[in-house]
């Protein structure tokens, strides 16, 4: 298990091929890449990452055990990058694998959950000349009651 | 204790960390002295279902017990992925 949190730009396609290279008892592996979406049709100029050094490193590594305590998983990654990010940027990535598809597919998602609502990160865009913290979503927190 | 803000909160508040002394047994006893403190204060925290806390790291509610922390956190609901 491996949790990552950074400024700087992770390589997607080096960690996805990377991630439980070699294990042979795994039949699946689910990877999702959070990108950087402009919804201002073409003015985010930045996004903003802020968070709580120390409690974020804490927080992704107890999802990230609660997951393999769920699933049965071979492995599990989670990276999430702070700081500047622009349009198109690859924020974060998680990857988990599994014996089977279903447990890698859940597993994945679970994380995807908890760590929108769970982990202090938050986001800023900047726009034209203005700069809003994005809101979270109610969809993200009734998301969790699902698991 | 030290006592950290994010997000909007710290913007609002004007500093991302400060020394707190206090005898305050909970987070809301808490939220009560900084919000007789001064203005930038009051509004911050005018609106609690609007914020989260974490007490020494751990997410927890405003009836939380501080007794023994070392670090209390205040900030707006998460956007991480």
């Amino acid at each position: 298990m491996r949790v990552v949190v950074q400024e700087a730009p992770f390589d997607f396609a080096a960690e996805a091929a990377g991630f439980a290279d070699g294990r042979h008892d795994m039949g699946a592996v689910v990877t999702f890449t959070g990108i950087v979406r402009d919804v201002t049709s073409g003015d985010l100029q930045a996004m903003e990452i802020e968070h709580y050094p120390g409690m974020t490193e804490k927080a992704l590594t107890a999802i990230a055990e609660e997951a393999r305590q769920r699933w049965s998983l071979g492995d599990v990654l989670v990276i999430h990058r702070y700081g500047r990010l622009h349009a198109g940027d690859k924020i974060m990535m998680v990857a988990t694998a599994a014996r089977h598809r279903k447990d890698a597919f859940e597993a994945a998602e679970f994380l995807m959950d908890y760590l929108k609502s769970r982990a202090p990160f938050w986001k800023k865009e900047h726009a034209g000349d203005s700069a809003d913290w994005v809101a979270a979503r109610d969809e993200d927190e009734a998301a969790l009651t699902r698991w | 204790m030290d006592v950290l803000y994010f997000a909007w909160v710290r913007e609002r508040i004007g500093v991302p960390k400060e020394r707190v002394e206090t005898d305050a047994a909970t987070v809301s006893a808490l939220v009560d002295e900084l919000r007789a403190r001064e203005d930038r204060y009051a509004a911050a925290f005018a609106d609690l279902s609007a914020l989260r806390v974490a007490v020494d790291q751990e997410l927890t509610d405003f009836d939380a017990s501080i007794a023994g922390a070392r670090e209390i956190a205040f900030f707006p609901p998460m956007t991480g992925g």
